[in-house]
């Protein structure tokens, strides 16, 4: 890696197909990455960035094209052979042994612990040396659940220093991170170019891809739309070459009148899976007609606050009031019957039955009420006229009521989600990450729904890691941090670096700018 | 019931309970091993009765007590092969092809040991073996130290198999596989190459801790094991995948059904009360799975499959 | 798939079957002859059929629930016990009572005995593959008891041949012969409209809805309002009483009309509970394609007695060849659904959507567990 000199080409990519059952994952791709820039690869979810990436890191095999190497052709046909070419992955989900070490972490698969016995001390004595260089904190003999999820990031990143990789791949790599830790890795990502290595970074993010970026390459249906730089393009423009049409970047409001309080916590304390606190003293308030955000880096307790609200979760203490009456510790069912509904953050493992029809899901839980159920019986022309006014009004797009759930887009699956828990026109909705994961457009059409009901006096708790979406639908926003609210602002006091301070455990001033 | 609480009795059914313990630790270190990294492993019990079986026959036909050893291993270890093919290669799902192979071993056992010896035959069991010195001091040498082979196998593999986890590079990477398998295989560490090292090691340990049962009874017949290869699998659970653990469960097993045996030798329990006793190891298991149940330590990816991309 | 499944683990027998110094040809001859050839025959496989059948479409319910019921020998030991145990109390009551009496009794008793796997997997987190296997060696043992004891045939003590059965039982609780000429009986009918039911029980009613859903997605099932873990006892509790049934139709049915052990493991239950697990599998855990695969495997058992006289093979091989179908059966099953799932992921453009935000998901599953 130290005799690579800047600018020099250090990878090729030619003419990358791949093609799945029924879809072109990447139709004749070409990228390049010169060693010491950025280059960034920009798309929706499902544009091909991800199959592009694998393919060079061996974890899937192109059907044409050919890979090059300072200009030589290489075959990777598994991560063994791109760890031996140089190339190193940050996945957007980290490859760690949360029970090992961070020295056990980085040694494995070395090829110097090929021999029999385990020896990690120059193992700890080389992670000390590269994160002082770095600048990467991390004790090694820390045990991977030890850690903060920014510092597992650095752990990542360690790894792929130490295997001295030429060209670091690096994949939604600051979804877990707030503001100021993006920062902090944006720095470190620098000082590697600095030394020669190229970066691909992947994101959806524009404004973060607009900071880092030497080089852009924008994906869509698998083709290449667009390549550009930072000093050539817009934010708005990499959202058209995105998504292949004008697109709105904040979600049209409408009026809507503030009424009484649907939902009001008083002091919550919830505990995590680990039996740890992961709510502590909370109190907030939620009116009809008025959407209140959740914002904070996910993992910071607002799953276990929306589980508690919705019954799925045992409250510690506190109380929990819905609509007058006192919902803590009542089961799901009981909470649901008070005309609360509740679109989970994870949807394919919370929200729908994979494997059952798009009806099935659709009556999922409304299954053991009149007219749906008879007697303990099914209703199947009920569920037939209930299944496809909902597809029709939601505009779920399924070839039929029959198909199974799991054949649908993520986008689709959302919108039957939607479809069933406002149906019937909840007093209140908890939508958690109610986009994550989904293409733009059914992104706005979902923003648009929630706007929708906001009008017709639903109260909202909007839980979200996307500022953006955050800052556009809410009302008031309330900033999470280790189970707390930091703060509550106003919609027009809100700004990301305010936020970002409450995201990061900064408590404002009293006196407030 | 006084009888019981002699000091020859107690060491003596202290000897046969370090005797009887060892098959059950033998297959839960295997286990041990094989969920260790991430693969579950409920055809222990059917293993065994073919190791058992093997080992049997093999003794009964040779008088080679080693012989015998050395086919229930490599029965054990055939099926090991059989086993990694289905759950890694075909991918099938752990929990019930497990139970396949134990109906398989079941069956087949039983058809082999019909077919080709027909009449419970006895066999010579395995001599007792006193090491120097420690086999003779007073008292607890004789319950310690003048035991067959394959309980100092057992015992010493112990040790040998908490080395192998917790000290080698082989072992990082079966706690790194049976952890996080996608990480392993980001790093160039072979999953299916783990995997079927301990599938193939903990089945060949399962086949000769049938062949302990058998080397022990020195006699086969149907369904001989009677639960062995299940309770050695709750073994693994109420050890919390530490070898140290499984040995002190599989002591607990092993002692109990010493002093069941020992109970009917002086007549303490007569006639259909030994059916009573005879439920006890199981109701035991449940009782110790009710409690270990809530403690963690499990691999994080066990009974998972593992797909490159996905 | 599942034809191969029964192909291979046949080659494998018949590999055996050379390798045990029998003609294979002659063997499988003698097996198909013995369990189809002619009336007799045929009524001999739906009789040995008839077991497979209640436990195989009991099975099916727990499995579509999510759990994994191992536990049909002690369930159709508990379920004989009980009913046994009525009609030795009440032997004059009139056939019209007592016969279905049993068989409520007998549901009962597996219920009751399926039902404590399935609270000790609820409440206290116990696998149920090792807790039914544990409560298969209790029944067992229990029957042993029973049998060896209060239960045991008052002329066999008096003989003093001491065999371990209970009397004949009161013949008004006679499984009444259907008409024919056959041994076939009312059992025969019992499990098939016991496999419709489970059928209606599991697609056409609210609770199959819960129950199936529970097995897809227990966390779907808890958002959506249900209780998953009643529903894994309910689950237990209906596979339970399946089983009970054959236990019922196993005793009550048989040429002795007494309950039986041979002081083994496999006792009178012939491993029906074993069988039964293949014969749902096969069923595509379908309760009612587990008719048909029911009475396959009933005949593959009459036929292997047929075998064992013909080429003097133990029928135990069949046994062994059926631990094999499992294996075959789960490999080729999880292959194809394998195949589907990524070919239904990667269908249309969009559908690469959902495995990025499957990934996105299970990352944030991993961090939060980690």
């Amino acid at each position: 890696m130290t005799d690579t000199t800047n600018g020099e080409v250090l990878l090729e990519l030619d003419g990358i197909t791949k093609q799945f059952p029924g879809v072109l994952a990447n139709d004749r791709v070409d990228f390049d990455v010169k060693s010491g820039e950025v280059h960034t690869l920009l798309g929706e979810n499902g544009a091909g960035k991800s199959t592009l990436m694998k393919i060079l890191y061996g974890l899937y095999n192109a059907d044409e094209g050919e890979i090059r190497l300072r200009g030589n052709p290489v075959t990777i046909s598994s991560p063994s052979d791109a760890i031996e070419q140089g190339i190193g992955m940050i996945h957007q989900h980290f490859m760690l042994v949360p029970t090992l070490t961070v020295a056990e972490n980085v040694a494995l698969g070395l090829p110097s612990s090929k021999r029999m016995l385990m020896d990690l001390t120059p193992v700890r004595q080389r992670i000390r040396e590269l994160s002082d260089t770095y600048g990467l904190a991390v004790d090694p003999d820390s045990y991977i659940w030890q850690l903060a999820v920014g510092e597992r990031q650095r752990v990542e990143i360690l790894k792929a220093i130490y295997r001295d990789v030429s060209l670091l791949i690096l994949d939604e790599p600051t979804s877990v991170l707030t503001p100021a830790e993006v920062d902090d890795l944006f720095e470190t990502l620098r000082q590697m170019t600095r030394g020669g290595r190229g970066l691909v970074f992947i994101s959806h993010k524009l404004h973060e891809v607009m900071a880092l970026s030497d080089r852009i390459t924008v994906l869509r249906l698998g083709r290449v739309t667009g390549r550009t730089t930072p000093a050539e393009t817009s934010r708005e423009d990499l959202a058209h070459m995105m998504v292949g049409r004008q697109v709105k970047l904040a979600p049209t409001r409408t009026d809507s009148t503030v009424g009484e309080a649907r939902l009001t916590v008083r002091g919550l304390n919830v505990i995590g899976d680990r039996g740890t606190p992961a709510v502590t003293d909370l109190d907030i308030e939620v009116r009809s007609g008025e959407v209140v955000g959740i914002a904070g880096v996910s993992g910071n307790g607002q799953r276990e606050l929306a589980e508690a609200l919705s019954g799925l979760r045992p409250v510690a203490s506190g109380e929990v009031i819905i609509n007058g009456t006192d919902t803590t510790n009542r089961s799901p069912k009981e909470i649901r019957r008070l005309s609360v509904s509740y679109i989970p953050e994870e949807r394919m493992r919370d929200g729908t039955v994979a494997e059952f029809s798009v009806a099935e899901n659709l009556i999922l839980t409304d299954h053991d009420l009149p007219p749906i159920s008879r007697r303990g019986f099914l209703d199947f022309n009920q569920i037939k006229q209930v299944g496809s006014a909902l597809v029709k009004r939601f505009t779920v797009k399924t070839p039929t009521l029959e198909t199974p759930t799991s054949s649908l887009s993520g986008g689709n699956i959302q919108k039957l989600i939607i479809a069933r828990e406002l149906s019937g026109d909840p007093e209140l909705l908890i939508a958690a990450q109610p986009t994550r994961g989904v293409d733009i457009g059914a992104a706005e059409y979902i923003h648009s729904v929630l706007m929708g009901q906001r009008a017709q006096g639903t109260a909202i708790l909007l839980i979200s890691e996307d500022l953006d979406e955050v800052m556009g639908l809410a009302d008031r926003i309330a900033v999470m941090f280790e189970g707390r609210i930091m703060g509550v602002l106003d919609r027009a006091e809100a700004t990301i670096s305010r936020l970002g301070l409450l995201m990061a455990g900064v408590e404002e001033p009293n006196d407030s700018e | 019931m006084s009888d019981f609480f002699t000091a020859t009795v107690l060491l003596a059914t202290l000897a046969s309970g370090i005797r009887l313990a060892t098959p059950f630790l033998l297959a839960a270190l295997g286990e041990t091993l094989g969920q260790k990294s991430g693969v579950l492993n409920l055809g222990v019990e059917g293993v065994m009765l073919l190791g058992a079986y093997g080992a049997y026959y093999a003794t009964l036909r040779t008088d080679s007590v080693l012989i015998g050893i050395g086919v229930g291993v490599l029965v054990g270890a055939f099926m090991g092969v059989v086993y990694g093919v289905v759950t890694l290669a075909l991918k099938a799902e752990q929990g019930i092809s497990g139970i396949g192979i134990f109906i398989f071993g079941l069956g087949i056992s039983d058809l082999l040991f019909q077919k080709q010896v027909g009449t419970p035959t006895p066999i010579d069991g395995l001599g007792h073996f006193s090491i120097p010195v420690l086999g003779d001091l007073p008292l607890i040498g004789e319950a310690l130290f003048q035991q067959n082979v394959l309980v100092y196998v057992a015992f010493l593999l112990v040790p040998a198999l908490w080395f192998v986890i917790n000290r080698t590079t082989f072992g990082l990477n079966v706690k790194a596989v049976g952890e996080t398998p996608e990480a392993a295989d980001s790093l160039g560490v072979s999953v299916d190459r783990t995997r079927y090292i301990t599938i193939i090691v903990g089945n060949a340990m399962a086949g000769l801790a049938g062949a302990a049962l058998a080397l022990e009874l020195a006699i086969f017949q149907q369904n001989l094991t009677n639960g062995h290869g299940f309770i050695a699998i709750a073994l693994v659970y109420f050890g919390a995948w530490r070898p140290s653990g499984v040995m002190a469960g599989a002591l607990v097993f092993g002692l109990i059904q010493a002093m069941v045996l020992q109970w009917k030798t002086l007549g303490i329990v007569v006639g259909t009360t030994a059916s009573i006793v005879g439920m006890f190891p199981a109701v035991l298991t449940i009782l110790v799975l009710v409690v270990v149940s809530r403690g963690t330590g499990a691999p994080a990816a066990l009974t998972r499959p593992f797909e490159r991309g996905h | 798939m599942l034809i191969g499944a029964v192909l291979a683990a046949g080659l494998i027998g018949a590999v055996m079957l050379l390798v045990l110094g029998a003609n294979p040809l002659t063997g499988y001859a003698a097996l198909i002859d013995g369990a189809f050839g002619g009336t007799k025959n045929l009524a001999n496989s739906a009789l040995k059929a008839m077991p497979l059948l209640l436990v195989g479409a009991g099975i099916t319910v727990a499995f579509r629930t999510g759990v994994i019921n191992i536990g049909g020998e002690g369930q159709i030991i508990a379920g004989a016990i009980l009913s046994t145990l009525l009609v030795l109390a009440l032997p004059d009551v009139p056939r019209l009572i007592l016969l279905p009496s049993a068989f409520l009794f007998g549901a009962i008793g597996g219920a009751i005995w399926g039902g404590m796997a399935g609270a000790l997997k609820s409440y206290a987190g116990v696998n149920e593959i090792l807790s039914t296997i544990m409560l298969n060696i209790i029944a067992v043992q229990i029957l042993n008891l029973l049998l060896r004891g209060p239960l045991m045939d008052p002329g066999e003590i008096e003989r003093g041949s001491r065999i371990p059965h209970t009397e004949r039982l009161s013949g008004n609780a006679d499984l009444p012969i259907l008409p024919g000429g056959t041994r076939l009986h009312f059992g025969v009918i019992v499990a098939v409209v016991m496999a419709v039911v489970c059928y209606v029980l599991l697609f056409r009613t609210t609770q199959g809805l819960r129950l199936r859903a529970s097995g897809h997605n227990p966390f779907a099932s808890l958002y959506a309002g249900m209780s998953v873990k009643r529903n894994v006892v309910l689950a237990f509790m209906y596979s339970g009483a399946m089983c009970g049934l054959a236990g019922v139709t196993l005793v009550f049915g048989s040429e002795g009309h007494r309950l039986a052990t041979d002081g083994g493991a496999t006792t009178f239950t012939g491993a029906a509970g074993f069988n039964g697990i293949v014969a749902a599998l096969f069923g595509g855990l379908h309760p009612l394609w587990t008719i048909p695969a029911s009475f396959l495997f009933g005949a593959l058992l009459v036929g292997a007695n047929a075998m064992q006289r013909e080429v003097q093979v133990p029928a135990a091989l069949i046994l062994g060849l059926n631990g094999l179908v499992v294996v075959f059966v789960v490999a080729s099953l999880q292959t194809r659904v394998r195949l589907a799932q990524i070919a239904s992921r990667l269908r249309g453009e969009e559908q690469a959507d959902l495995s990025l935000s499957d990934e996105a998901s299970s990352a944030e599953a991993g961090a939060d567990t980690s």
